[in-house]
């Protein structure tokens, strides 16, 4: 499980990059979200991959801490995912500002081509 | 008294929060008590900002006994729980931005605020930020700290619109988006590691750490370098910088001055902290070699821009280059006394820099050739020229005759500061970074490190003159017609108030240096704070005045 995880961020980051490295200003914010896809499942991933544990303490069952998941991570993936989310959508209202002002979506206001 | 003050350390969060959430509910048009508002938040601010460093000088000992004031949220308790830490750094800090936000904003009021929505409400939610950067002791509270304060300057770089404030905020939000991946990747690593998030805990935790668990925080904490160096404004990490501060409006980039000294201070906690985490010191990014490198770069990319930019506020931007490249260099050098030096120089150039953008505005405005990007703003918003003579005066504020001799001796006075020339204090700041570097060794065995951060610190100063001097001949003297701006006491009152704020501290260099030196004797010695946060070997009169928080 943890190679296959690993996998998908690796393949998640490493589009991510790519994308942001691109002159077009929509190629940037895709690569964007998908770096933050894969950020975000870094955070979850550094609480341990488990199956079938829950992060709440559950008063019926053993209070064995080898019973439940670490909480920690899934808060902190929540309140990067909102984070996250509400930044890129801020980016996006800039992109379309500067197309509009510009005329042109890429990066730089003006096409580099002659 | 004493329930009233043990809440203290949260007032510079809860006060520009509240009232920034509090402006949005009336609407735009009722501005007088939207800018009551935010005068009086800010005055807040500053007066909580002035009493928190009083007691982080102990002042307060039947609370807080050793001055570091620790606040429990929710009154959980340390390693568990979210902490808010006041000690004097974090105070000095606290007030140097307090100081920033009430002149820039005062300095809107005479026109700025007009120019688009919401103005007030960021202006307090990026105060709010980087208030709280300065308070936390949590790495995930800084993170969404920073992001507060990241999204409000976001809006802010935007404020007054044109397509050149757009282009800049485009890379502006683009580098920091990535930043603020690279911050989140680089806490989790560490958390992951060592499954805490809490600082002080962090470095007692660190020393424990296996072997090869030791590799990843290391890792770790490389990853979380970079995203402070991108946030300090850093070589290679700031080409973003000096188009998003030159294009943004001047009052905003007058409190942006601050954000970029919110990396070096966190590079500086948590170097403190982690120290005497190994033998070996501090993780790479936070220890001496890399820091000085990357200084010395970003000092000679600001002296080099200074000498090419052509507006006033670009030159102040590549002032806020080279003076992170200065604080760089010279906390990467090390030694007993550089750090309340590198402290002494953060406060005056911070001073320096938020009166020159504003000054860089008023000057601009004797120019014809510098009219495009504020007659562009004027245009979208639908108001009137503000260099028409012919124009009703809309803003309250008396016309001061004599506006060139103000602003002649303001810019006099700022490149005095920024270069580092008698009688201000920015001689004296580098002054003190100069001998604390000889201080590192005997005379006899002076390392090179040290003659090279001597040449570029002199060196930096030289081309600073020659640049300012320049920009100086080529607005004042210039052969072609100067227009006699017309200037608002509001707008002059700010900039005359830093300056004379950086006068103060040029009169009292030996209380400030006294109060910066234990402030970096403290920083030196990380025990005390770890302590005072994770409750050890608190007397227990102190500590029931923690627990009475919780209830």
């Amino acid at each position: 499980m943890e190679i296959i995880y690993a996998l998908a961020i690796g393949v998640l980051t490493g589009s991510g990059v790519w994308l942001l490295l691109r002159p077009r200003t929509f190629q940037v914010i895709m690569g964007f979200s998908l770096l933050s896809y894969a950020v975000n499942l870094f955070i979850f991933g550094m609480g341990r991959l488990t199956v079938g544990r829950a992060p709440i303490i559950d008063t019926l069952k053993q209070v064995d801490p080898s019973l439940y998941n670490d909480p920690v991570p899934q808060a902190l993936v929540l309140t990067a995912i909102v984070i996250g989310f509400a930044t890129t959508a801020l980016f996006l209202v800039v992109l379309l500002a500067s197309r509009g002002l510009t005329g042109t979506d890429h990066v730089d206001g003006e096409e580099s081509e002659p | 008294m004493i329930t009233w003050l043990q809440h203290l350390p949260v007032f510079p969060i809860v006060i520009p929060l509240v009232a920034g959430s509090a402006m949005l509910l009336f609407a735009d048009a009722q501005r007088t008590a939207r800018t009551v508002i935010a005068l009086v938040a800010t005055l807040a601010n500053l007066a909580v900002a002035v009493v928190l460093a009083c007691v982080a000088n102990a002042a307060v000992p039947e609370i807080w006994p050793d001055g570091i004031a620790v606040y429990l949220l929710g009154g959980w308790q340390a390693p568990f729980g979210i902490v808010l830490v006041v000690d004097r750094l974090s105070a000095v800090m606290l007030v140097l931005n307090a100081v920033l936000a009430i002149t820039s904003l005062v300095y809107s009021l005479a026109r700025w605020r007009q120019m688009g929505p919401h103005f007030y409400s960021l202006f307090l939610f990026i105060v709010m930020g980087i208030n709280g950067a300065f308070l936390t002791g949590d790495l995930f509270n800084l993170f969404v700290f920073v992001e507060v304060l990241l999204a409000a300057s976001y809006g802010l770089a935007l404020h007054g619109l044109g397509a050149p404030r757009v282009q800049a905020g485009l890379h502006y939000i683009a580098v920091n988006l990535a930043g603020s991946f690279i911050f989140l990747i680089g806490v989790s690593l560490i958390y992951g590691v060592t499954g805490t998030l809490n600082m002080a805990d962090l470095a007692a935790r660190v020393p424990a750490l296996a072997e090869g668990d030791r590799i990843l925080f290391e890792t770790g904490a490389a990853i979380l370098g970079v995203a402070f160096l991108i946030k300090a404004g850093a070589w290679p990490l700031n080409f973003w910088l000096p188009s998003a501060y030159s294009a943004a409006a001047p009052p905003v980039a007058a409190i942006f001055s601050i954000m970029t000294k919110v990396g070096v201070y966190a590079l500086l906690r948590l170097g403190s902290l982690l120290s005497e985490s190994s033998a070996s010191g501090a993780p790479a990014p936070f220890s001496d070699g890399w820091l000085f490198g990357i200084g010395l770069v970003t000092l000679a990319l600001g002296a080099a821009g200074m000498l090419a930019a052509q507006q006033p506020q670009r030159l102040a931007a590549y002032c806020v280059i080279a003076s992170s490249g200065t604080l760089l260099a010279a906390l990467g050098l090390g030694g007993a006394g550089m750090k309340s030096a590198a402290l002494f120089y953060l406060i005056s150039s911070v001073l320096a820099t938020g009166a020159f953008f504003m000054l860089s505005e008023l000057i601009e405005r004797t120019q014809r050739f510098g009219e495009n990007v504020l007659a562009l703003t004027f245009e979208t918003f639908g108001l009137e020229d503000p260099l028409d003579p012919t124009r009703p005066d809309d803003v309250v504020g008396v016309v001061i005759p004599a506006g060139m001799a103000f602003l002649g001796l303001g810019f006099i006075g700022c490149a005095l500061l920024v270069t580092g020339l008698p009688p201000l204090p920015g001689f004296i700041a580098k002054f003190l970074i100069l001998s604390a570097a000889l201080d590192t060794a005997p005379l006899e065995v002076v390392p090179l490190s040290v003659w090279v951060l001597w040449a570029a610190v002199l060196g930096s100063s030289l081309i600073g003159i020659i640049a300012l001097s320049k920009m100086g001949v080529r607005l004042f003297w210039s052969s072609e017609e100067i227009v006699t701006p017309q200037l608002h006491l509001i707008e002059v009152a700010p900039v005359a108030v830093l300056l004379l704020l950086t006068v103060a501290l040029a009169v009292g260099a030996g209380p400030a240096t006294e109060y910066l030196n234990l402030a970096a004797s403290s920083l030196s010695t990380p025990q005390a704070y770890i302590d005072a946060v994770l409750g050890n070997g608190l007397p227990a009169g102190s500590s029931n005045g923690i627990e009475g928080i919780g209830r």
